[in-house]
């Protein structure tokens, strides 16, 4: 059972995030970490290589600057190894050119049975790039997965809907999206870390993988501050402002 | 060239049309060429209500057989542009069918794709559609630069619906080609969980619980003053993710976006991730124990106070009211 987890490196959310002034595209530049929405599909693809009993999980990213601090917390978890795709041409790609060159780095990472995705990342939040990949690949997709098992040749997916869930079928191999909260991720050992310090990361770049032009057809024309919404009466709870809230909601006429 | 011809991926719940299919019918019916709309299976009793909010024409896939829409849907879609019905623009919405079609119609059609869009204004030639970025505070602007048909996907109520376009909804058959591996996943069962009272989407008044309340067991106080107000309960990312509530419970990007009269968010901190699913709100009522929470930042009456303390006195008040 060989598991391709594929895993973004973002810039911290709990820092606030910028934009580039000259594109006005996302901050890429600094120290960026594992997506945290990424850590359940790792989770998830270390507990379905361990319930097969052989394989491993292997890691692909793209990202600026040869970045791997991400990679290396994804490898402490105890995925094997990792393709990074890093390549200054691919700043600022959209969700097609990020699919297809995260296709062509998956062709590079060996024989895999299943390939796992977050349904979207925290930064750009596009969330296309699973079903996309899965079409420039030929292959199956279930999108919104909050449980995985593998049985034989077919992989069974609960997969969240708009009104609870839908049980799926789907023949393998097949491009799987997961939801946060689906597992718990995995805290890494030290071992781990230690470990992960010497894993194999293959740094390529776009025309390695035998794309060699790149563009997309948008373009941010311009960025504006929305509308501020004014912020009203804060006040400090004396043990009476529920009565306030009693007031307010009888303003609406919604009591 | 302006747009001549306009397409909405349509979706029906039985003969009930999706009121986000009818906002975006509603809106590409403002923008000055014909609308279609295209339907993932058959749109049965929901043609009329396709048809009065702009759509001349309706396309049907026909039976999935439990096929996931993703690999049909966006096959039929290029089945009908190669046969010379092409689109400047498919709109989409943003949920889980609508980016699964686009996905894969991006690829089949090699487009760029935008998504989570609140808008969308055509100037002569160009198209340009609007992201709300950093929870709401920025908006992008985007413009399509390549090939037609552009592919938008946009977050629900973003437009007003608006029926009495009377327009003909003249049915048409558009079956998928040969899926080969691409169309392995098929749908075996289906579960709905039922809530009572009414849906978190349309709800005059929704209670938002947070990491605030400090344990699964607190939640109880947010179902009960939703009851008590006849709205309905919603929660933050962070405690859908820790496994308090369902995620159909979830307000947000990644959830609901919600405009009720009345949003009361409690323990709520206010996360970007959070904060765009509900301040479109009328009106915002949070309840937090930090002053500096950025919820305040948006809230009409902001209470900074213990939600443990608060709610049930708020409760009790309302109690006693009958």
């Amino acid at each position: 059972m060989n598991v391709i987890v594929c895993v973004k490196q973002i810039p911290d959310p709990a820092l606030p995030g910028e934009l580039d002034p000259s594109t006005n595209t996302l901050k890429r530049d600094g120290k960026l970490i594992l997506d945290e929405s990424d850590s359940y599909g790792v989770e998830m693809a270390l507990q379905l290589v361990n319930t097969a009993g052989e394989g491993s999980v292997t890691l692909v990213s793209m990202a600026p600057n040869d970045e791997v601090s991400g990679l290396r917390t994804a490898l402490a978890m105890g995925a094997e190894k990792a393709v990074l795709v890093s390549d200054p041409a691919l700043a600022g790609a959209d969700a097609l050119t990020t699919a297809k060159v995260l296709a062509g780095a998956i062709g590079r990472a060996g024989d895999y049975d299943l390939i796992i995705a977050g349904t979207e990342s925290s930064d750009g939040y596009t969330g296309t790039v699973p079903e996309q990949m899965a079409e420039v690949l030929g292959l199956p997709s279930v999108g919104f997965a909050k449980t995985i098992t593998v049985d034989g040749g077919t992989v069974k997916v609960d997969r969240q809907t708009e009104a609870g869930y839908d049980e799926v079928t789907c023949t393998l191999p097949a491009v799987v999206s997961v939801t946060a909260g689906v597992v718990e991720p995995r805290y890494p050992s030290f071992k781990g870390i230690m470990a992960a310090k010497s894993k194999p990361v293959d740094t390529v770049t776009a025309a390695d993988l035998g794309i060699e032009a790149v563009s997309w057809a948008q373009q941010i024309t311009s960025v504006d501050d929305a509308p501020a919404r004014e912020a009203g009466e804060v006040i400090e709870d004396d043990g009476e402002t529920f009565n306030k809230i009693v007031e307010f909601l009888d303003g609406l006429k919604v009591i | 060239m302006t747009l001549n011809n306009i397409w909405v991926f349509a979706q029906a719940d039985g003969d009930t049309a999706s009121t986000a299919t009818l906002e975006l019918l509603s809106k590409a019916n403002t923008l000055g060429g014909s609308v279609t709309a295209f339907v993932a299976g058959s749109a049965g009793g929901a043609a009329a209500a396709f048809a009065d909010h702009g759509a001349a024409k309706i396309y049907e896939t026909g039976d999935l057989a439990g096929a996931l829409p993703g690999p049909a849907v966006s096959s039929a879609m290029q089945a009908v542009i190669n046969g010379g019905d092409a689109p400047d623009v498919i709109m989409f919405p943003q949920n889980y069918e609508g980016r699964d079609v686009m996905a894969r119609l991006s690829v089949k059609l090699d487009r760029t794709v935008l998504t989570n869009s609140t808008d969308i204004t055509v100037d002569g030639d160009s198209v340009t559609v609007q992201t709300p970025i950093f929870g709401g505070s920025k908006l992008v602007n985007s413009t399509f630069t390549g090939e037609r048909p552009f592919l938008a996907a946009f977050r629900p109520k973003s437009f007003e619906a608006a029926g009495g376009a009377g327009a003909a909804g003249e049915i048409v058959a558009a079956a998928a080609g040969e899926l080969g591996a691409t169309g392995g996943a098929t749908v075996t069962a289906v579960h709905v969980e039922e809530t009572s009272g009414p849906k978190l989407d349309e709800a005059a008044v929704v209670v938002g619980g947070g990491r605030g309340l400090g344990d699964a067991e607190k939640y109880e106080m947010i179902e009960t003053l939703a009851k008590l107000l006849k709205g309905a309960p919603g929660a933050s990312r962070a405690i859908v993710d820790a496994g308090w509530v369902p995620y159909s419970y979830q307000v947000g990007q990644t959830g609901k976006v919600v405009k009720p009269t009345v949003y009361i968010a409690a323990g709520i901190s206010g996360a970007t991730q959070h904060m765009v699913g509900m301040k479109g709100s009328k009106n915002i009522i949070a309840i937090n124990k930090d002053k500096e929470a950025p919820i305040f930042g948006v809230a009409d009456l902001g209470i900074v106070g213990d939600v443990h303390k608060v709610l049930p006195q708020l409760i009790a008040a309302l109690e006693a009211r009958g």
